[in-house]
């Protein structure tokens, strides 16, 4: 697809918030006096970032409270519910924990709304039977395994960040893996998009305009080969080489901070990898072929 | 209401005969112009008198090449529009309800006033059936032209969806596929109905039809001797005499 700006800081900023905002829940982040303000801020405002951001690409924001009326059957609506509970009970339990009356239960609740909602927007990608790649149980063990791993760094927690490095990496090329198969193995083909499979080889003779159109510019998006080693060696230096050497160093706080941006700006591209690689299946009636 | 309704009484939805499709693009045409000046919001262009214009279409005609693995290619002119599928994956991801699949007669629409722009119906589309307008910001499908065939101030023969009303060639027929005597019903048994990409368990109820081979006709061509032997009498001498020049 076509990688929107405002989607890639959105599941960004608020993979980040929310899973620090987890952390904090669990108790496993300060949440303490000025120190825990701090924290709570920082979580707060990344996750309120990235939650603004995804409202910038609908065509009538003004209409955004409707989104929660379909959570029956659409995880989108699910999103947002389970979005504004964890921003509510996380809110309250900051509240309390901050002059010092931490509600472990109540952070508890907010850590499971929290990752439910990373849960939850993973999941409006890994539905979509069109795009194979993303229709995988690893996409939402990626969402929620960033999350995890973003709270950890960003709470401070080395050892556990490490750890948490080198599983994300192994489970980030795993998925790679699978995703370059998924489009040949969902065994839609543009013979089965035309019905004409049976009959010979179908190329596509002539698109229906010469310009482009919605589907074309949002789905129909390619990224070169050569782009795409650059890129994923790039997530994978940036986003836990780099900062799982760095953290086992000697600790100091500039070389987390270095950590820190280095892990974001890997995700970014993260981001921007896993929306600009899916292939989606109208692609087939574009004349796109198969990777 | 995005929940999907079990059955529906009645399955409206289109046959599309890739046989006779000539691909000259008529009912992408009238579904525009109906589809600009009826229900819901007009279908925006983007830059419409410029350099790069590019607007919404609830209908597209692709063209495919089919190369068989002996004898000559063929053409396939495709018309694509919304299939109105039965298990539609495009009326459950929506958030807000705009989309809904009508238990009476199983038509797929958007309620445009509820519609956020989200554009997740339009992903989970196979089909790429969805558009969005670029002017209103909501989305746009066919709507199996709901407000013609219903229509009692149109003539009767109006009641049917603008291309299929347009169709020079006859290639698109409208009827109620969940009754087996209807006409599209019995079209799609006589000549083998399709689905496009079953894998994707849509259930679509639109159906297309496949082209015919192409070289049946040719089955007693042997047998023809040629008739036309060459000009005999005068034209015939006149014919020698030139040759000789
Ligand atoms: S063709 Fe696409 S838009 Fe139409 S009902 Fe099926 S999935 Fe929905
Ligand atoms: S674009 Fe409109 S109709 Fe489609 S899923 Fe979003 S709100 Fe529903």
């Amino acid at each position: 697809m076509h990688p929107a700006p405002s989607l890639i800081f959105f599941s960004t900023l608020s993979g980040l918030g929310l899973g620090l905002l987890a952390f904090l829940g669990l108790g496993l982040a300060p949440t303490e006096g000025l120190t825990g303000l701090i924290f709570f801020a920082l979580a707060f405002a990344l996750t309120g970032a990235g939650l603004l951001s995804s409202t910038l690409h609908l065509g009538h924001p003004e209409r955004a409270l409707k989104a929660f009326t379909q959570w029956r059957t659409s995880w989108l609506s699910r999103e947002a519910w389970v979005a504004v509970a964890a921003l509510a009970v996380m809110g309250l339990y900051a509240l309390l924990a901050m002059p010092g009356l931490r509600l472990a239960p109540l952070g508890w609740l907010g850590a499971v709304l929290c990752l439910g909602t990373v849960g939850s927007t993973a999941m409006i990608y890994a539905q979509l039977k069109t795009v194979p790649r993303w229709h995988q149980p690893t996409t939402p063990l990626l969402f929620l395994g960033y999350a995890i791993t973003a709270g950890a760094l960003l709470s401070g927690r080395v050892s556990w960040t490490v750890v948490l490095l080198i599983v994300m990496a192994a489970l980030q090329m795993l998925a790679w893996r699978r995703g370059d198969a998924a489009l040949a193995k969902s065994g839609t083909t543009i013979g089965t998009a035309t019905g004409l499979g049976g009959r010979g080889r179908v190329r596509l003779f002539e698109p229906p305009h010469t310009g482009g159109n919605y589907l074309t510019r949002e789905m129909v998006f390619r990224v070169g080969r050569k782009h795409r080693v650059t890129l994923r060696t790039l997530v994978l230096v940036l986003a836990f080489a780099l900062p799982a050497l760095l953290l086992l160093l000697p600790f100091s706080h500039w070389l987390a901070a270095v950590a820190v941006i280095s892990h974001v700006v890997g995700m970014l591209a993260q981001r921007w990898l896993f929306f600009a690689e899916a292939e989606h299946v109208v692609g087939l009636y574009y004349g796109q072929s198969a990777a | 209401m995005t929940a999907l309704p079990e059955t529906t009484e009645r399955k409206l939805g289109l046959v599309i005969d890739l046989d006779t499709c000539v691909g000259c693009h008529a009912c992408v045409t009238a579904c525009k112009g109906w589809n600009t000046q009826n229900y819901g919001a007009p279908l925006g262009d983007d830059d419409a008198y410029g350099a790069a214009p590019s607007g919404a279409f609830l209908n597209r005609i692709h063209s495919f090449e089919v190369q068989p693995d002996e004898g000559a290619a063929q053409t396939v002119h495709f018309p694509k529009s919304c299939l109105h599928c039965d298990d539609a994956p495009c009326v459950t991801v929506c958030p807000t309800g705009a989309s809904y699949k009508r238990v009476e007669d199983g038509i797929v629409l958007v309620n445009e006033t509820d519609c956020i722009g989200c554009g997740l119906c339009a992903w989970a589309c196979p089909y790429g059936a969805r558009e969005m307008d670029p002017i209103e910001g909501v989305m746009k499908k066919c709507t199996l032209c709901v407000d013609r065939i219903y229509n009692e101030a149109l003539p009767e023969e109006d009641r049917v969806p603008a291309c299929v009303r347009t169709c020079p060639a006859g290639a698109r027929h409208f009827g109620d596929l969940a009754d087996p005597d209807s006409d599209v019903s019995q079209l799609v048994a006589a000549r083998g109905g399709m689905d496009l990409m079953p894998e994707q368990e849509t259930k679509p109820v639109n159906k297309y039809l496949t082209p015919r081979p192409r070289d049946e006709i040719d089955v007693l061509a042997p047998f023809l001797e040629r008739v036309d032997e060459g000009p005999k009498g005068f034209l015939g001498w006149l014919d020698r005499a030139l040759e000789r020049l």
